[in-house]
């Protein structure tokens, strides 16, 4: 086992991390911009280091500055949390070359499956199964384009090869806006990620976002830990997750979920990672694959009872997997709320100084946050200043006891969208479970179409 | 285990600000440890684990078991996360010493940071006041090195 990691986050994932090497008995470097000296894992680390300004791009996305911090502590792995550098191939490749151990995958793997048509298609040989679609990047052949549209059949939807998340895409209604949203896709593709390569695929017009969590070791062992459904969604950015899926049978979890792990050997996959799907009409559809842990991974926790982030830890360590897919179970409902310093009504951010915080508890509550009374939350970074998760032996007793835990939450100082939360919880078509991702914005009457 | 390479484990120990040297060879180990009336400061310092909220505020970097007066004057901090250097190679003489003026520009100091040596350079012309970090001692962004008056 490592004796030293560097945590390269902030934040509740900072702290979730330190958790796990205070489990495992591993020193911790928490590396931290200026704005970040007051960050509860600061203080309860073995070490810090300040790598920088405020300003991400100075300090947390600072490769430079990094590495230099595991150099002067003599660390020996690094871990990237999610977001910031979490997927960046170049930071895995130089931390390797610099003789620490990334914890995640393989830098081609993280290339391979940031290439978002590279990924289909490498899901498509493992036998996943894909959105109908172009299978490979456009050309310029506006008539083969058409062609191809026509084929897949309307409406279609124009993607990023080097997006994702939401990000660098646009939806066709009909033929007639087809090449204006192509070379419009292009151009805002080339100006965010750097490449113009995109993609088609039909668009589907009700799905549910479910995704499938993995883990692989390097001893040739992988397996899936269910399912995660993230539907409710605002802008591309998830609000409430929950695991299991409603709806999902244990007969397609094991298949969908066995073709995910059977894809994990074939690419020779490391780490924690999660097959991301749209789900309609009975079908699972494959879109794009998160080399990382996910913001939302409790759920997945709370019904497994197994710990990620120490199995990320030990994979990294060539440690085996600590379970066979036969040891994992499926106990009971987790829900996540997503905790975030804004408006709940405009959703604008809303930082500063929280002046009282108190977590809930009881039965079944875990609290995934960072802040504290007098904690000041920064306006340099995003807006997430924690989560609470809710378990239950059945979804309505997870809802039930949530719904509670949103009443005792109390955060003042900073405004926060606990409020929406609430709403969603009391919502009939959430609470009968299967909302689509078009759900929570059509309710907030942001569907302009 | 050889007398010969104890010593030089010494001396390893003595050049440098290591506390505590132990090293196991098969069956045999030997332990070196530097003898101080007052306790080696860590070299990164965060505040202790604290049993319950509130947290108290971390120490800063730049504290040392001695007390220092308060030097007034221009501080030079590092613009980078690395290790500090007083001179252009081991054993050269140092770039800078307290008492000598600098105009800007001057070189201070290296930063070694992923084997790239960084030249860092007098902000503020002015003399030296005081270094304010060891030879050799990690720094992080931000941390004073220098006080020029």
């Amino acid at each position: 086992m490592f004796d030293k990691i560097v945590i390269a986050n902030r934040g509740e994932i900072a702290l979730r991390i330190l958790r796990a090497c205070k489990e495992l008995g591993i020193q911790t470097v928490a590396v931290h911009s200026i704005a970040d000296r007051d960050l509860k894992h600061v203080r309860l680390a073995d070490e810090s280091v300040c790598i920088g300004p405020a300003p991400s791009i100075d300090s947390y996305l600072n490769i430079p500055a990094l590495i230099s911090a595991a150099e002067v502590t003599d660390a020996v792995a690094i871990h990237p949390g999610y977001g910031f550098l979490s997927e960046n191939a170049d930071f895995a490749e130089r931390i390797e070359e610099s003789g620490f151990i990334f914890i995640g995958p393989r830098p081609e793997t993280i290339r391979l499956m940031g290439d978002k048509v590279c990924a289909i298609e490498t899901m498509k040989k493992a036998g996943v199964p894909t959105v109908p679609g172009s299978d490979g990047p456009l050309g310029n052949d506006a008539d083969e384009t058409m062609r191809m549209a026509k084929s897949i059949g309307y409406p279609i939807i124009i993607k990023a090869s080097a997006g994702g998340g939401g990000r660098g895409m646009r939806v066709v209604h009909t033929e007639a806006n087809l090449l204006n949203a192509v070379s419009l896709t292009r151009a805002e593709a080339q100006a965010a990620f750097g490449s113009d390569v995109v993609y088609m695929e039909k668009f589907l017009e009700n799905p549910r976002h479910i995704e499938i969590q993995v883990l692989a070791d390097q001893h040739g062992s992988a397996i899936y830990l269910g399912e995660r459904d993230c539907s409710m969604q605002r802008r591309h950015q998830k609000v409430v997750e929950e695991a299991p899926a409603p709806g999902i049978t244990p007969e397609l979890r094991a298949r969908i979920g066995g073709s995910c792990a059977e894809a994990c050997r074939k690419i020779g996959y490391r780490g924690a990672g999660t097959f991301e799907f749209l789900y309609e009409n009975g079908q699972f559809y494959f879109i794009e694959m998160n080399t990382r842990i996910q913001v939302e991974h409790p759920v997945t926790e709370m019904i497994t009872g197994v710990d990620l982030v120490k199995e990320q830890i030990r994979i990294a360590a060539d440690l085996p997997l600590s379970y066979k897919q036969e040891d994992i179970k499926i106990r009971g409902h987790a829900f996540e709320c997503r905790l975030n310093a804004e408006d709940a009504q405009t959703f604008m951010p809303s930082p500063g100084l929280i002046t009282q915080f108190h977590a809930p508890g009881g039965p079944g509550i875990r609290v995934d946050s960072h802040i504290y009374n007098g904690y000041r939350v920064p306006p340099y970074y995003d807006s997430m200043i924690g989560k609470l998760i809710a378990h239950g032996d059945t979804r309505e007793m997870a809802m039930a006891r949530m719904r509670t835990a949103l009443d005792e939450c109390i955060i003042e100082g900073i405004k926060t969208n606990i409020a929406l939360h609430k709403d969603i919880f009391r919502d009939p078509a959430f609470q009968a479970g299967g909302t689509n991702i078009h759900y929570l914005e059509k309710k907030l009457g942001l569907d302009k179409h | 285990m050889d007398i010969r390479k104890i010593k030089k484990l010494i001396e390893l120990l003595e050049e440098s600000n290591i506390a505590e040297l132990e090293i196991h060879e098969g069956e045999e180990s030997v332990r070196i440890s530097r003898v101080s009336k007052v306790a080696v400061p860590q070299v990164m310092t965060t505040a202790p684990v604290m049993a319950s909220l509130p947290p108290v505020s971390a120490p800063t970097p730049e504290s040392t078991p001695a007390a220092e007066p308060e030097i007034s004057g221009h501080r030079v901090t590092s613009p980078m996360v690395g290790t500090f250097y007083r001179a252009p190679t081991p054993g050269a003489k140092s770039f800078v010493e307290v008492g000598q003026s600098v105009n800007v520009g001057d070189t201070l100091c290296i930063i070694e940071a992923m084997k790239l040596l960084n030249q860092i350079e007098a902000d503020k012309a002015g003399v030296i006041k005081a270094v304010l970090v060891e030879n050799g001692q990690p720094v992080e962004y931000g941390e004073p090195m220098f006080i020029i008056g």
